[in-house]
């Protein structure tokens, strides 16, 4: 098995409203018990908006820099990850359509080095 | 490459490669151990003869090239394991349906997480036997380019693990069309002047014909390609320049191929599961059945295109049904149809204006056109036919 990294493609800019929400929030649980069951889970979450970014630099003689913001200023950025199992991209790229007709958004699948 | 060899590479190098793929995991070991072998077999053919079955002879010495391989460069755990695996029970068998090695090979190649580029690339790579400085010719990219890109997606095949198989039944007709827009892809980077292109083309055409005999639009391609292989003959003047097919001296088409392809066109329309493959390869089919040029059934064409209209509507239809338009209502309501299109950069589209134009009697106009096609276009055998109407129109 290997891990693949789903990522969560999310506009940047007011959330959609609640109603719409609510039917995405129901559809990710759905999509998560999915997983959970296939034995295809490893951990998933969605994240604050980027304007709750911190970044660290390291500087020169072992100082480190912190600055408010996202590293980068963009109009889509991270909204949530979920980590899977999977026997290969095929396999994977089925748990991904799952997510973005779960999520309605993008998202982004990405292999981890390593078997595991 | 001595002459046996170089059939025996022809014929069989992407199903050595396909094998070897299977066998060792890694396409990048599977070429270089294939490649191995038949410079082994430059070396030794010479003079001990073609083997039986050359083929298996180029497998055999491919796989244990990469055994030692892998065995000589094992200071690394990873490596060590590598090389217990191809040992191990239950390894995949060498002998079986090597068809589907093959197979297997075009539909990772044509993965849709793979550029549609690469996909060509590398199904040109791995089952043509291609160089890379071949494929950067074809695609009129650099050659570090090209390089790069198969890289790139042979990385990504490793790192993604994007599996070396024939997809399930159900993702079986999403795949099968890109596959089937490679090969055409293939073939028509093939028809401005590199016939081994329409070669290899035909090739792997034939080979999904035979492993999937029951999808119509692959029985379809296969025939619009054999219909449009056998104008080759007729289609340039000795100097290069294009023939149209209304000039085409119909006695040298390759008659062979047209029995082919008309067999197979009707094989597929028998299904009436039409597909824009079918529907081209039908239109193709009407014009090897005119004897001459003005014996085409041109009503039949027209139907065809309406159909294509409807399956597959795209401006490049729609101009072509423009044409046969123009041969069952006059050039009148053709042009009419034409200059509603929007295709400014289509070097055809230009000159199907000129001609509508030049039977229009519009001369002045017919010029402009002629040379807004030529400007558009870098095939010197297009150029050239255009550049002759062209001047049939300025005696000055």
């Amino acid at each position: 098995m290997k891990h693949y990294l789903l990522s969560v493609m999310q506009p940047a800019g007011e959330p959609p409203a609640p109603e719409v929400l609510e039917g995405i929030m129901h559809n990710l649980d759905v999509f998560h018990a999915e997983l959970r069951e296939a034995g295809a889970w490893v951990f998933a979450g969605g994240l604050h908006g980027p304007e709750t970014a911190t970044v660290l630099r390291a500087e020169e003689g072992g100082d480190v820099l912190i600055t408010d913001g996202p590293y980068t200023e963009s109009k889509e950025y991270l909204g949530g990850i979920c980590l899977i199992k999977a026997p290969d991209l095929d396999a994977a790229l089925e748990w991904g359509r799952k997510a973005t007709l779960a999520t309605t958004l993008p998202i982004e699948v990405r292999p981890f080095m390593g078997e595991a | 490459m001595a002459v046996g060899v170089e059939e025996v590479f022809r014929a069989e190098y992407g199903r050595a490669v396909a094998v070897l793929v299977r066998f060792l995991g890694d396409i990048d070991l599977a070429e270089e151990a294939v490649q191995d072998a038949f410079t082994t077999a430059l070396r030794t053919w010479p003079e001990s003869g073609v083997p039986p079955s050359p083929a298996g002879w180029i497998i055999t010495t491919a796989r244990n090239r990469a055994i030692d391989r892998l065995r000589r460069e094992s200071t690394r755990e990873a490596r060590h394991a590598e090389a217990a695996q191809l040992y191990a029970p239950g390894t995949p068998a060498e002998e079986g349906p090597v068809r589907d090695d093959r197979l297997r090979l075009i539909f990772t190649c044509c993965h849709p997480a793979l550029a549609t580029q690469a996909q060509v690339a590398l199904t040109l790579r791995l089952l043509g036997g291609l160089t890379t400085a071949q494929i950067a010719r074809a695609f009129l990219v650099p050659e570090p380019t090209m390089a790069q890109r198969l890289v790139r997606a042979k990385a990504k095949i490793r790192d993604a693990r994007i599996p070396y198989r024939i997809p399930r039944d159900a993702d079986l007709p999403d795949r099968v069309r890109g596959v089937l827009a490679v090969v055409y892809l293939i073939f028509n980077e093939g028809y401005g002047g590199r016939e081994d292109l329409c070669a290899e083309a035909l090739r792997l055409g034939r080979l999904l014909a035979e492993l999937m005999p029951d999808e119509p639009e692959v029985i379809g391609l296969l025939a619009l390609m054999l219909l449009i292989e056998a104008r080759r003959p007729a289609r340039e003047t000795p100097e290069g320049t294009l023939i149209l097919l209304a000039d085409q001296e119909r006695g040298r088409w390759e008659r062979g191929l047209i029995a082919e392809g008309q067999a197979l066109v009707r094989r597929c329309l028998r299904r009436d599961q039409p597909g824009p493959y079918q529907i081209q390869a039908a239109i193709n089919a009407v014009h090897s059945d005119a004897p001459t040029a003005a014996a085409t059934d041109w009503r039949q064409i027209l139907a065809l295109y309406d159909q294509l209209m409807a399956l597959a509507p795209s401006p490049v239809v729609a101009l072509n049904r423009a044409v046969a338009v123009a041969e069952t209502a006059g050039p009148q309501p053709a042009l009419d149809l034409v200059d509603a299109l929007d295709l400014d950069g289509y070097h055809a589209f230009h000159a199907v204006r000129a001609d509508l134009l030049r039977r229009l009697g519009r001369g002045t106009e017919a010029v402009r056109a002629y040379e807004a096609a030529i400007a558009r276009t870098d095939n010197a055998a297009e150029r050239g036919y255009l550049e002759r109407r062209r001047a049939e129109l300025t005696p000055e």
